[in-house]
């Protein structure tokens, strides 16, 4: 998923593309968190070089860009895993046991939250209410949405990617 | 929709899609071409129909056939049966829990018989993508008479009349919210929805822009009227995927049919809406948090006054309401103010929906009439707690909220009562709890989360909640005293006396609520070092009955740190100091024999 980059220096199409991202939002600082969204999904998350690219173009500081990527959860500075693995904490997936699922997933996995494997497969991380309480416990991989998961039912989900 | 004889309509809802429910739509489809029969039978596929807990569902029209758990392989049966030789599938339809008998149509069923859906009124019933179906059923027919038959100060004095209060969780009226906004002039005004749905286990928002994005276009534009603003924002987090992708095509479709853009009905009124993508901060719902977002900068919250009516985006007035509030707004302008005003309590009109989850049969998203109880919504809508387990507490308002005993089951719900109780509203989220959950982790469980969220900017909430956090931990792990107790409330009350934006201001609630409503159980765990619900792993004692146990040795070949010892055919004991309370000896023991307290 994520876009290799290489010995930390953007390729001359990398830097166009982004390039294009920004100029389709008319260079307009104000619209700096949908370009972010949309380089994020080209290029699989927000490195510093690629920050400096947009920086650049909206003619603002680094740390302005910088600034708005560390504040808000969406956004990344490292590669996720081929697989993201997101388990849902929100209020209805916790009454409906969230925390052993979770605990499942990183006993089987060998992770933290916030970590890649080293084959750079998986990476494991949590987020609030996708909106399929009616399925609690959920858990997402990729797009694909798994309710009603069970400690039981975890290794049986990521033998699908295997 | 007139020209076929049959409709089948497949949930299109984030919750049925995870079911395969996009799979259910394609064999459907495919089966009716096949069979030629497309004349005559039309499947499309619709927003939420709200009965989460049974989906995927599928719903057959004109007989009203209601189908649940529906798998991709249930279309050709209920092809070849129902929609070919007229007999209904049993076998799908909704059993009902206590008279052990089939029901049919879904006006029957306990679910919906006390619901009246009027934010909802279109979800489940049309396809969202198509604004021929919204406009079948009067769609886009508020703001013609607004534009045509009305001035901007009677569209605002029908919302004052109405007693439309706003739904994103204040309660603040909207008419008047409008009028403010309307006395404020200059060269550019905008128009914003809230659609960034903070409260984590809430989905009402969601499934009314999955499932009608036009009502919330069409309110906002007349909102815009009334106003004097031309230009719409959405502020929708990008959790939503699906709500942005029928949002895009509902922005796009109104402008084809001119009902968007210039001179809409030929009159001199313009009005575009755009979208601001949202990127994961709960603090962003917070009205000037969401405004500073919206113009690309971190979002953190400022202090009002000045109001965003007067300087909002882009320092310009600017009226903020919430998904749910706008989708009123069409009825309440083609039913009249006179006919919202009658539905409701004295000073909460109209309806609320609410995403029902956690503990309750039914899980779902609900509408009802302000004014209903507790006990109507948790037992005769929710179907009661599941596995015939005790109701313990219910969660309203999120973050933001508090926990509610059984006590209060028997409340009418509107904006007052809820806050008198030592609750609120909130934007809808009601999560129930049965006697499983523990009430101290629960609190601990939203001070996390407002760890998490809170921006940073000011000290009390930034370094108060952290302390509140730390505290819940230690008494969940058994540390706590009793002074902790003290310094929890008294804490609490300072955090929500010195924050600056609405969410510090409410952090501390769910902790308050629960030291009022359970205080026994905040000391048990303090005291006793016990967890009366059994869920504080720390607290938690795993013994063995030695009458009860055969020396199977299972226990002791799973347990992970070697605390159990004994020999085959023998009891078998376990060392307390090894113990890391992991509980799999207990699920193992096939003789009961493990007693876990
Ligand atoms: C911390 C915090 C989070 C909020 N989150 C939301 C939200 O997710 N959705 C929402 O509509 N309003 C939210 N609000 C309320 C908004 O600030 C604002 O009052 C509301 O959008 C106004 O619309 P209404 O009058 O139609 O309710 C939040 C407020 C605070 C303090
Ligand atoms: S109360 Fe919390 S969220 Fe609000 S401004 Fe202060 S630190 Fe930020
Ligand atoms: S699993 Fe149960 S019966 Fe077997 S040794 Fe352990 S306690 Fe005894
Ligand atoms: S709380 Fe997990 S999907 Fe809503």
């Amino acid at each position: 998923m994520a876009v290799i980059i290489e010995n930390n220096t953007l390729k001359p199409e990398q830097i166009e593309k982004i390039k294009n991202i920004c100029k389709s939002h008319g260079n307009n600082e104000n619209n700096l968190i949908n370009i972010l969204h949309e380089t994020q999904s080209t290029f699989g998350y927000l490195p510093k070089e690629v920050q400096e690219v947009i920086a650049e173009e909206l003619n603002i500081p680094v740390g302005r860009v910088f600034g708005v990527v560390t504040f808000y959860s969406f956004f990344t500075m490292v590669p996720k895993g081929e697989h993201p693995i997101s388990i849902c904490l929100g209020t209805a997936c916790y009454v409906r046991g969230a925390e052993k699922i979770l605990e499942e997933f990183k006993k089987e996995l060998g992770l933290e939250v916030g970590q890649t494997t080293k084959d750079g497969k998986f990476s494991l991380s949590c987020l609030r209410c996708i909106g399929a309480c009616g399925l609690a416990p959920v858990v997402m991989i990729g797009e694909k949405v798994y309710g009603r998961v069970t400690p039981a039912s975890v290794k049986d989900i990521i033998a699908e990617y295997k | 929709m007139a020209k076929y004889k049959m409709h089948i309509l497949c949930c299109g809802g984030t919750g049925c899609r995870a079911s395969k429910s996009d799979e259910i739509l394609e064999n459907f489809k495919k089966i009716i071409l096949e069979k030629n029969l497309d004349d005559e039978v039309q499947v499309i596929q619709t927003g939420c129909f709200g009965f989460c807990e049974k989906g995927p569902i599928v719903k057959i029209l004109p007989d009203n056939t209601f189908y649940t758990e529906v798998t991709p392989e249930d279309a050709l049966e209920i092809v070849e049966e129902h929609v070919i030789k007229g007999r209904k599938v049993k076998r799908l339809l909704y059993m009902d829990p206590d008279k052990k008998e089939h029901i049919s149509d879904s006006k029957h069923m306990n679910f919906y018989k006390k619901q009246i859906r009027i934010a909802l009124r279109n979800c489940g019933f049309i396809n969202p993508e198509n604004i021929e179906e919204y406009i079948a059923r009067d769609g886009y027919m508020a703001i013609g008479k607004c534009l045509t038959e009305m001035t901007p100060e009677q569209v605002i004095a029908e919302i004052k009349l109405s007693g439309l209060r706003g739904r994103g969780g204040g309660g603040f009226p909207t008419g008047l919210k409008w009028e403010f906004a309307s006395k404020y002039h200059d060269d550019q005004k905008y128009v914003v929805c809230n659609a960034d749905e903070g409260d984590p286990g809430a989905f009402m928002d969601r499934s009314i822009l999955e499932g009608d994005p036009h009502s919330v276009l069409e309110a906002m534009a007349i909102c815009g009227y009334s106003i004097g603003a031309n230009k719409g924002l959405i502020y929708i987090r990008a959790e939503y995927p699906l709500a942005i992708e029928r949002l895009k095509i509902a922005i796009k479709q109104a402008k084809e049919y001119g009902l968007l853009g210039d001179n809409i009905f030929g009159t001199d009124f313009s009005f575009d809406i755009t979208l601001r993508l949202g990127a994961g901060a709960f603090v962003c719902g917070e009205e000037t948090a969401l405004i500073h977002s919206m113009e690309g900068q971190r979002g953190e919250p400022t202090p009002k006054p000045p109001f965003p009516a007067e300087s909002g985006f882009m320092k310009k007035p600017t009226n903020v309401n919430n998904v749910e509030t706008f989708a009123n707004i069409p009825v309440i302008i083609n039913k009249g103010a006179n006919w919202f005003n009658k539905i409701g309590t004295e000073k909460s009109k109209g309806t609320k929906v609410f995403a029902l989850a956690g503990k309750i049969n039914n899980v779902g998203l609900i509408e009802v009439p302000m004014g209903t109880t507790l006990r109507e919504v948790i037992y005769e809508i929710g179907g009661g707690i599941k596995s015939g387990k005790e109701f313990k507490a219910v969660q309203t308002g999120g973050p933001s909220g508090g926990c509610l005993t059984k006590d209060f089951l028997d409340t009418p719900i509107d904006y007052d009562n809820l806050v008198a109780a030592g609750s609120m509203m909130g934007s809808g989220g009601m999560i129930v709890m049965d006697e499983d959950d523990c009430m101290v982790s629960i609190a601990k469980f939203y001070m996390e989360f407002i760890v998490e969220e809170s921006c940073g900017k000011c000290v009390p909430c930034r370094l108060g909640t952290k302390r509140l956090y730390e505290i819940l931990e230690k008494i969940t792990r058994g540390n706590g005293t009793m002074e902790d107790l003290d310094l929890l409330k008294n804490l609490s009350k300072t955090v929500k006396a010195t924050s600056l934006c609405g969410l510090g201001q409410t952090a501390p609630n769910p902790i308050l609520s629960t030291l009022n409503n359970f205080y026994d159980e905040y000391v048990a765990h303090v005291r006793d070092k016990k967890c009366p619900a059994g869920q504080c792993r720390h607290l938690l004692k795993f013994e063995i009955d030695p009458e009860k146990c055969v020396g199977c040795t299972v226990c002791a070949r799973n347990c992970p740190v070697n605390a159990i010892t004994g020999t085959v055919k023998q009891p078998h004991t376990i060392d307390q100091e090894i113990c890391i309370k992991c509980g799999a000896c207990f699920q193992k023991c096939k003789f009961g024999a493990i007693s876990k307290k």
